[in-house]
């Protein structure tokens, strides 16, 4: 397969940046997107070149690093996937691919493709956990019997792999549909019922102090969720913020 | 040759922890404010660890190379994690967890560690339900568990096929509280490049930022190395991009002994090489063999056929198959420990039975199990008489549930539907079980330094048992350091902040700078990957699945080459002082030219074969693994002294008072 | 409960939204069911229209309602592009290829566009109606009939000489219609026994007491408006403009509510399995269904 690739290239935080155009040759159907993108780099060290940045780390699309907006798409085209797990079989002999960093104020861009997502993390460290101390003494894990249907959600809301494709998608770049997944997964349980109002109450504001910007309900943050990520926990998110809300002191 | 002191205290093997514990000693909640503790690496081992600890008090710095401590790759883990529970009733207690867990790893690993393993390993699941981790339930509400190779009990708990996600996040929010709280500070996007030590103690260590490039030196009382393991030094491997053994090989370069490097974990069931661009190996969680049969074709024209593409899996009909593992191991069947079940796959494949354009994988087989899940639930629904297609969408619903993110995984990168047509799979490297040697209480030979989790040596011997790796990394930092540590740093309530403008840190410093500026002025014309594919070759080719003298006399040689090439031909762009991943790379690929020689080096020493480590000279005459308890019943510990060639061996004799040593038998 | 979270987290910003949204939509059922009654022909669906009208801006529940309605609209409207605005510098630096369609409706991406294009509409739509049914001036509902009356006695056969004479009433809030003028046969002049005072009361030129309250024509405004004439009164010239802009923003209003109206749902938390594709459904058939209904009004006027 022969490509054309239009890849943001931007030096520094402080680069203005721009796309820039490569050829690439020689790809096969069975190569990852990321194969696709060594090759490339391989290419341009030979060259001499600066090869390109990007975040990668797993490959196998769990841990949630890469993060490439391809053509017009966070993490390409295909559906519940991550960018690492994009294989060039999508694409098709002589087609032109764009290939652009996550862009938010929240995010920004470190260098060409790769962007400092810190504030997911500054989101969590907000709120997001059990404020349980590790002692060995915590009751029996089957103590609390929980409701396989409540398991299985809180665990469908946990599956987020904190990429930020959400935030990439969504018109508005809000973070809402992370933000929701980690509330959800722990107002679906009973360790997590009990700080529930602060945590969404805290969680909410840091995300807001963060500079992403508010949901419209779009759902482009669902469809490009490589987990799936469903809105119903938007949903409930914004049950959760309600009550806490009217009853917070 | 030296005898090392693993400090095993004394006493009955299920009392030596309790009694330790209460006779250890302690250091008071204001003394803990005084003193830091480095954590290189948030994976298990290090999430936990910096969790814990900062939960006591102490000041944390935590590192990893990744953007977010979320990352470490122990978020790939997969099947499940293992729990001395008996939440089956299947006849499961701490002692049998013990015992499987020395035998799964073929009589190489310290009992002591291994009891105090199964010990705690129930606490943790009582721990992560608290953090809110989801792992899966049955309809009553409780927990559920599955089986594991190497153990006739269930005990594994899981959250579908993502448990290391689960668990990590669970670590995760843990260290995320203490982050809020100022009591983590936490350095993403650092990677330590040298521990620094003061008169013989560890005491900080030297990072380069990747963000900026700057070399940042930090102090602390005590440091933790939680790195990882080495699998990378095979190039492909089932571990992350980044996954490196530097940290690890810098603290062995500084005095900390390095630990049966050649103990390699070869997995069974990954997705097999497709082709020269790959540039990583996925994982088919283990647990997928409670469900699925592994098979090739009996006859070798089918074999053929079927890599040539004249004929389809779903052609060949059950008495044409050959289920080896079934066929060789009737009692555990297709739940083989690892290392059996790889090279029973090897062996099929070299003897020309492989599937595969390649011919380098062997089938895993779902069929009957839809079938079997199918009329089950049919007979659930009332419906008995429903059609076989029914059945069959009855039974992949059931098998969804259970693995439906590893069957999607697989028809992502191989296009295949494997609810329809069985899963190829191939043995890839996957863990490493030797790291760095550490005593009784997780520290190495370097006073004030510690490694936990897959980065040291110390619970899987020769083989580490399937949701084992999760168990200890977290027992390691949440029920063991915490303890441990706090009887080294009791010392050190008195020693104030350690100043980093000490000449060690300024010597230090300049020494890894050093070092890079030699890697950057090198120019060469082949670039990083060259080197590290080639090594990764040299490695899987001849200190892989099985081992003999002359490749691993072959492979010395070879390595020593490609280091010198390496250092007098390597190319990396950029600068020193930016953002620089080729940089990144180049510095672990140095440590993995040092290593790979001294895992051959290690593999030549051990004239034997024991779980991970197979030397075709010592088989039985069923082609099994031959253990030599009389001469190899040890921990090999080398020493560095400047090269891997001249490591010095140190033994620590393994004795064995509660079990007794038999041949492995799954048969 | 700190005010900031009421009102500057951006969640509740969106509840505002929505419960704002919302209480529109109501208010859009009620102004349509009033603006219906324009499909009822003659003089008596205008007395039903302005006898509507009247009761609209006289009834207290109808005006309290209506300051909430202004209120919401100003809200909504404030708040909407305030969340626009902070949206449009959560990304600052815009994708070269984006694909959204890809991923989510253009209705979703544009609701502030949209939302400002029926704030403009809003506005021309009150100073066309609202404003000067409240403020400006509209003649009273009046009709001219002619009646055939008895105007004198013929000297010679005693005969009761009839003729049809113009008489022009005033529609009164009493509900009757009342005679004030007629149109003398001789001069071809309109007498008036009545004078018009404070807009709509009616008093006696004679005894200058009040009389009785007049309804203003809305009705004959709004015919003139979209290019009917029906009493005489003025005809819009740029009709069919109004009727296009009219019908224009209608499809806007049915794009913002196509999304708007489950979106509210989902901002307020009410989502279940079983009930959001209903809610969806509902939405959809609410989006479409009313404002067609809005825009059938002046298109059937203009083109009866
Ligand atoms: C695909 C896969 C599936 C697995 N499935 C299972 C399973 O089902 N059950 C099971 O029990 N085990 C499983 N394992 C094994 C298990 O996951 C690992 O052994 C274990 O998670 C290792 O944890 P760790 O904390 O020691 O290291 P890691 O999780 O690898 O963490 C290493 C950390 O060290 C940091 N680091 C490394 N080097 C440096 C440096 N130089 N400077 C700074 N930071 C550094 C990294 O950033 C990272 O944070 C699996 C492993 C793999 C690869
Ligand atoms: C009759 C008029 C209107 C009705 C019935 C209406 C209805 C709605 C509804 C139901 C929503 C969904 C709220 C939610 O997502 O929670 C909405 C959203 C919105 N409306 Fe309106 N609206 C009207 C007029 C306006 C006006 C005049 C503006 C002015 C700018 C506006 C701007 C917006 C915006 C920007 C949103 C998206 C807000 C968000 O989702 O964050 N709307 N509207
Ligand atoms: S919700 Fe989905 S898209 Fe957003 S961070 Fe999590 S996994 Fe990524
Ligand atoms: S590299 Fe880990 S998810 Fe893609």
């Amino acid at each position: 397969m022969k490509l054309t690739l239009k890849i943001w290239r931007q030096s520094g935080p402080n680069d203005k940046g721009q796309i820039v155009t490569y050829p690439i040759d020689n790809i096969e159907g069975d190569m990852s997107f990321l194969d696709m993108m060594d090759v490339l780099n391989e290419e341009l060290i030979v060259k001499g070149e600066d090869p390109v940045a990007f975040d990668h780390d797993c490959r196998e699309g769990i841990c949630g690093m890469c993060s490439l907006f391809i053509n017009g798409e966070a993490h390409g085209p295909d559906r519940a996937i991550t960018t690492c797990q994009l294989h060039m079989r999508k694409f098709s002999d002589g087609e032109t691919i764009y290939i652009e960093p996550w862009r938010a104020k929240a995010f920004p861009v470190i260098k060409d493709l790769v962007v400092d997502r810190g504030a997911l993390d500054r989101v969590m460290a907000s709120g997001g956990f059990v404020s349980v101390n590790t002692s060995g003494n915590t009751v029996d894990a089957n103590a609390i019997p929980i409701s396989k249907i409540d398991a299985d959600k809180a665990f469908e809301a946990a599956t987020c792999i904190g990429c930020g494709a959400c935030v990439a998608s969504c018109v508005n770049a809000s973070a809402m549909l992370f933000v929701s997944a980690k509330v959800s997964q722990l107002a679906l349980l009973p360790q997590g019922k009990i700080e529930a109002t602060e945590r969404v109450l805290n969680m909410v504001r840091t995300m807001d102090e963060e500079g992403f910007g508010n949901c419209t309900n779009t759902g482009a943050c669902a469809v490009e969720c490589p987990k799936e990520i469903s809105l119903d926990n938007i949903a409930r998110m914004n049950r959760e913020y309600f009550k806490a809300m009217l009853t917070s002191e | 040759m030296s005898i090392l002191d693993s400090k095993i205290p004394s006493g009955e093997l299920n009392q030596k922890w309790s009694s330790y514990k209460d006779h250890i000693r302690l250091v008071n909640p204001a003394n803990k404010r005084n003193i830091d503790i480095i954590v290189v690496g948030t994976g298990l081992a290090g999430g936990s660890a910096s969790a814990a600890l900062a939960e006591l008090g102490y000041n944390v710095k935590s590192f990893c190379f990744q953007d977010s401590p979320r990352r470490a790759h122990s978020i790939a883990a997969q099947g499940g994690i293992n729990a001395a529970k008996n939440y089956q009733g299947d006849g499961d207690s701490v002692f049998r967890l013990f015992y499987d867990t020395v035998k799964g790893g073929d009589y190489r690993a310290r009992e002591a560690n291994v009891y105090r393993l199964a010990e705690v390993s129930a606490s943790i699941i009582d721990q992560c339900v608290a953090q809110g981790v989801p792992f899966a339930r049955e309809y009553g509400g409780l927990l559920d568990n599955r089986s594991f190779g190497g153990s006739q009990v269930s005990r594994t708990f899981y959250a579908k096929g993502q448990t290391g996600q689960q668990l990590l996040l669970g670590a995760y929010s843990a260290m995320s509280r203490q982050i809020g709280k100022g009591k983590i500070q936490m350095y993403n996007r650092h990677e330590m490049l040298d521990l620094v030590l003061v008169d013989g103690k560890a005491r900080g260590i030297i990072a380069r930022n990747l963000v900026t490039g700057s070399l940042e030196r930090f102090s602390a009382h005590a440091v933790v190395i939680a790195s990882g393991g080495y699998g990378n030094v095979f190039y492909l491997s089932t571990n992350a991009m980044g996954s490196n053994v530097s940290a690890a090989w810098k603290v062995h370069k500084k005095g900390a002994y390095f630990a049966n490097p050649c103990y390699t974990q070869i997995h069974p069931t990954c997705i097999p090489v497709s082709g020269d661009h790959q540039s990583k190996l996925t994982l088919m969680s283990e647990s997928l063999r409670n469900d699925g049969r592994i098979w090739v074709p009996k006859n070798l024209e089918d074999s053929k056929a079927i890599r040539e593409g004249r004929m389809k899996p779903t052609d060949i009909t059950d008495e044409n198959k050959d289920f080896f593992l079934e066929r060789r191991y009737p009692a555990f069947g297709n739940l083989v420990p690892r290392d059996v079940a790889s090279r029973a796959a090897k062996e099929r494949c070299d003897a020309g039975f492989g599937v595969n354009t390649t011919g380098e994988a062997v089938y895993l087989d779902f069929a009957s199990a839809i079938e079997r899940y199918g009329r089950e639930k049919a007979r659930m629904n009332h419906d008995g008489e429903a059609s076989i297609e029914i059945i069959m969408d009855l039974g992949a619903e059931v098998v969804k549930a259970k693995y439906g993110n590893l069957f999607q995984m697989y028809y992502k990168i191989v296009d295949q539907d494997p609810y329809k047509t069985p899963m190829m799979i191939y043995p890839a490297v996957h863990y490493t079980m030797g790291g760095v040697w550490v005593d009784y209480n997780l520290m190495t030979t370097i006073t004030g330094c510690y490694a936990t989790g897959e980065a040291n040596f110390s619970d899987h011997g020769a083989n580490r048992l399937g949701a084992s790796a999760l168990m200890q990394g977290l027992a390691d930092g949440y029920f063991v350091l915490p303890y441990t540590i706090a009887d080294y740093l009791a010392d050190d309530i008195r020693t104030g902040k350690i100043s980093t403008d000490l000449p060690e840190f300024v010597q230090t410093e300049n020494d890894v700078k050093a070092n890079i500026e030699r890697l950057m002025n090198i120019k060469g014309t082949k670039t990083v990957d060259y080197f590290h594919k080639r090594l990764g070759k040299i490695m899987w080719d001849k200190v892989g699945m099985a081992r003999n003298a002359e490749g691993l006399n072959w492979a010395i040689a070879e390595i020593q080459k490609l280091r010198e090439e390496f250092y007098s031909n390597v190319r990396i762009p950029g600068t020193v002082d930016s953002f620089n991943p080729e940089l990144d790379k180049a510095n672990r690929v140095c440590d993995f030219l040092e290593l790979g020689e001294l895992m051959a080096k290690d593999a030549l020493d051990r004239e034997e074969s024991c779980g991970g480590h197979f030397r075709e000279e010592h088989q039985t005459e069923e082609g099994e693994a031959q253990r030599n308890d009389d001469k190899y019943a040890y921990v090999a510990a080398w020493e560095y002294t400047g090269k891997p060639s001249e490591a010095i061996l140190h033994k620590e004799a393994l004795v064995f008072d509660n079990i007794k040593l038999v041949q492995r038998s799954y048969k | 409960m700190s005010k900031s979270v009421i009102l500057k987290s951006s969640i509740a910003k969106k509840y505002w939204m929505a419960f704002t949204g919302l209480f529109l939509c109501l208010f859009l059922v009620g102004h349509l069911l009033g603006n219906l009654q324009l499909f009822y022909a003659g003089e008596e669906g205008r007395r039903a229209f302005n006898e509507y009208a009247y009761f609209m801006q006289h009834n207290l529940l109808i005006k309290v309602m209506s300051y909430v309605t202004y209120l919401s609209i100003l809200f909504h409207a404030i708040d909407g592009l305030l969340l626009a605005f902070q949206n449009k510098k959560a990304r600052p630096v815009q994708y070269a290829m984006n694909k959204a369609s890809a991923n989510s409706s253009s209705a979703s991406r544009q609701m502030a566009l949209l939302g400002s294009i029926i704030l403009i509409f809003i506005a021309t739509h009150m100073v066309n109606f609202w404003g000067k049914m409240h403020f400006g001036e509209i003649p009273l509902h009046t009709l001219t009939k002619a009646v055939n009356v008895p105007i004198s006695q013929d000297p010679n056969t005693g005969q009761i000489v009839k003729a049809d004479i113009e008489f022009s009433y005033f529609l009164t809030t009493n509900g009757e219609y009342k005679q004030y003028a007629y149109k003398d046969p001789k001069t071809k002049l309109f007498e008036s026994q009545m004078e018009v005072r404070e807009e709509t009361k009616l008093f006696d030129k004679n005894s200058n007491l009040e009389v009785a309250e007049g309804y203003k024509d809305l009705h004959s405004v709004v015919m003139g408006f979209f290019g009917k004439s029906a009493n005489g009164n003025d005809v819009n010239e740029l009709a069919w403009l109004a009727v296009l802009l009219y019908t224009i923003s209608m499809a806007v209003l049915s794009f913002h509510l196509m999304h708007g109206f489950a979106s509210a749902f989902q901002t307020l938390g009410l989502r279940h399995p079983r009930y959001t594709a209903i809610i969806k459904n509902v939405g959809m058939g609410f989006a479409i269904i009313v404002p067609a209904a809005f825009a059938a009004i002046p298109l059937y006027i203009f083109f009866k």
